[in-house]
């Protein structure tokens, strides 16, 4: 090709051969685009429409009086409270945690922060039986609070436990490289100020990590409310007890009540893609805060 | 009373000794400067001062009190950073107002406070203003302005110029000079600028590997540094291989040797010589101190040649071959036009004034340690 553009007639070879590579480049660019969307479309838009269209399919009173028999209400409330609760603690948990390993040194801190990803790593039903064994009545911790005529295992704090375990990292996660890029100056600076710790954290430390926070909040709601495994093992799944949202649609799943499956999913994916914004609205935030 | 006394500091960080032992006090009302090239533990005094940092050993006193055990937030001072650290989501009246509020101090005292600061760092019609939307200069400024804000005892500042580029910076010194002379507070700067510290300070703490090398004015530490490193570090200096016998001191490389013809009569004694009677020495001369002359008028002068004429502006620098020794001496412009030199011209350069510091290992550690601190190639 290059000889031929040194030999004087050969404008029309190089807009051939650039044609040429340009439709070789087309094609790719279609073939790749072809296969983001289906499997776009295979994993996420046709389950979607395939629940949407259950859900429809049965009625819009069928969708109503399944999702208000007692056990639905109980299930969608326990689930509530539980997220809930797993949000405020692991908030508050997860920026302490986050402000240790970013701004204390102690032996083993860095092996303490490789664990920190554990809940990431095990399956959450493995952790459902690893607090059976710690919680349970036969328990090293469960039975002291057996003694105590405190239940865990099969009730409401089981649950929690095993919720606050999965979202553990999402919110220390979040934040600990914000507050390591963050560094220690501005800190320091409202120090020699005069600020108390309690002041420096919550006027200059609390702002500049908010998005972040927030955006660890919203991961955080979104698995407790999505938690399945775990809870599932500590909580025995009892109806009108211990029956959270994900694990009452499996029970009338397995127990071919389709309509009532459907219609709960529905509720959760409507739930779960209103999330999907605010995380999406919350990270845009957090990365614009960033670029500042 | 002395404003800031530390006592026998002593840092480190794991094998990293970053000070060692350093002791000084500042007056009450005088401006210091901590001197030093970098990595020599000039910050990190500053810090210990300002209660950032725990010193191993050593003790810490503010205008008299011992603060050695106190926080930082309990020792009302001031502290300018080298990046600011402004509060980037507060405004400059907010980032001002910061100390004061935090103190729980009345809303109208802070608001009269603040626009007296404002007006002092001349930042008016800035009060809204986030750090973001500001220059440099002007972001320095509002630091300055923060750290003053609540009267502190003493004011601290972490490298303030290093940041911003040479011509603000030499505004932006001379503007704190002119400010520390009006408002009087006892105040200590970190730099590794000589020129910085030769001009704006009162006095100057020299530091050199986590140690204090010598405590004085500008001019005694120019004018008497007490050893090679701050004769070497203060200002340019030239470094030459000599050899003394008896109480002549001889050049390297000149003809003449020890009973030979270019001598000079030992005069003066650097404290670092411990009174030999012969052996390797080096000369430290600045540019200033050497004078050249076409004819070996009074004697006591050696032979060269010019081997480089540079214009400066203002004046001329010029370099001269003296034996196995370059040396570079400074002439003023209108002088040097009377009697131009030229390259390759022979001359005769006299000591005008020397330091002479003992080298038995040569030259070579002198000039290695200048290498290091970037003033010869």
């Amino acid at each position: 090709m290059r000889s031929k553009i040194e030999h004087g007639n050969s404008t029309i070879d190089v807009l051939a051969v650039r044609s040429g590579r340009a439709r070789r480049q087309d094609i790719g660019k279609w073939v790749l685009t072809g296969i983001a969307l289906s499997w776009f479309s295979i994993l996420i838009l046709f389950p979607l429409w395939g629940i949407f269209k259950e859900t429809v399919k049965s009625g819009l009173s069928t969708f109503v009086t399944s999702l208000s028999t007692p056990s639905s209400l109980h299930s969608f409330m326990l689930t509530v409270v539980i997220t809930t609760l797993a949000v405020a603690i692991n908030t508050v948990i997860g920026t302490i945690m986050a402000v240790v390993f970013a701004r204390q040194n102690f032996k083993g801190k860095l092996f303490m922060e490789s664990l920190l990803d554990l809940p990431f790593a095990v399956s959450p039903v493995v952790a459902g039986f690893m607090f059976i064994l710690l919680f349970g009545p036969n328990g090293w911790i469960g039975s002291w609070f057996e003694s105590m005529n405190i239940k865990i295992i099969y009730a409401l704090p089981g649950m929690v436990i095993a919720t606050l375990f999965v979202t553990l990292p999402f919110v220390a996660r979040e934040i600990l490289p914000i507050l390591r890029e963050f560094g220690r100056e501005q800190e320091e600076a409202a120090a020699t100020l005069g600020a108390s710790q309690w002041q420096t954290f919550r006027r200059v430390t609390l702002p500049s990590i908010k998005w972040g926070l927030a955006y660890g909040v919203t991961l955080t709601i979104a698995r407790s409310i999505g938690e399945f495994g775990a809870v599932l093992v500590v909580s025995g799944s009892i109806i009108n007890k211990t029956q959270t949202a994900t694990l009452m649609i499996h029970d009338q799943f397995t127990g071919f009540n389709y309509a009532g499956a459907f219609s709960a999913a529905m509720v959760l994916a409507v739930v779960s893609f209103i999330i999907l914004n605010v995380i999406h609205i919350v990270y845009e935030k957090k990365e614009k805060k960033e670029l500042l | 009373m002395s404003g800031i006394r530390v006592e026998h500091l002593t840092k480190t960080f794991g094998d990293f000794v970053a000070v060692g032992d350093a002791g000084f006090s500042i007056e009450e009302g005088e401006l210091a400067a901590l001197l030093g090239p970098s990595g020599s533990g000039k910050s990190t005094i500053l810090r210990i001062i300002a209660g950032l940092e725990r010193p191993d050993r050593g003790k810490v006193f503010l205008t008299g009190k011992d603060v050695t055990s106190a926080r930082a937030q309990e020792r009302n001072i001031g502290f300018v950073f080298q990046h600011y650290a402004l509060f980037k989501h507060m405004t400059v009246e907010q980032n001002i107002a910061f100390g004061l509020e935090v103190q729980k101090k009345k809303k109208a005292f802070i608001k009269e406070k603040v626009d007296e600061l404002i007006d002092l760092v001349k930042l008016n019609g800035y009060d809204f203003h986030y750090p973001s939307q500001l220059s440099g200069g002007q972001r320095q400024r509002v630091a300055l302005a923060r750290a003053l804000a609540s009267e502190p005892r003493v004011l601290l500042l972490d490298e303030p110029f290093g940041s911003l580029d040479a011509r603000v910076r030499k505004n932006l010194a001379h503007w704190i000079r002119d400010l520390h002379k009006r408002i009087k507070v006892t105040g200590v700067f970190v730099t590794h600028d000589q020129d910085e510290a030769m001009e704006i300070s009162d006095k100057i703490i020299l530091v050199n590997r986590g140690r204090i090398e010598q405590v004085g004015t500008p001019h005694e530490i120019y004018e008497f540094p007490r050893t090679k490193f701050v004769a070497s570090f203060v200002g340019n200096v030239n470094v030459i291989d000599a050899f003394l016998e008896e109480e002549n001191i001889f050049i390297k490389g000149l003809p003449g040797g020890p009973g030979g013809q270019y001598f000079l009569r030992r005069e003066e004694t650097g404290p670092e010589t411990n009174n030999r009677e012969h052996g390797d020495i080096v000369l430290l001369a600045r540019p200033e101190e050497i004078a050249i002359s076409k004819e070996n008028g009074k004697g006591n002068a050696f032979p060269g040649a010019v081997s480089g004429v540079h214009y400066r502006g203002g004046f001329y620098e010029i370099e001269i071959t003296v034996g196995s020794n370059h040396v570079k001496s400074t002439i003023d412009k209108d002088i040097f036009l009377e009697q131009p030199l030229e390259k390759g011209e022979k001359v005769y350069v006299r000591f005008k004034q020397y330091k002479v510091f003992d080298a038995p290992e040569g030259s070579r550690k002198v000039h290695a340690m200048l290498k290091q601190l970037g003033y010869i190639e």
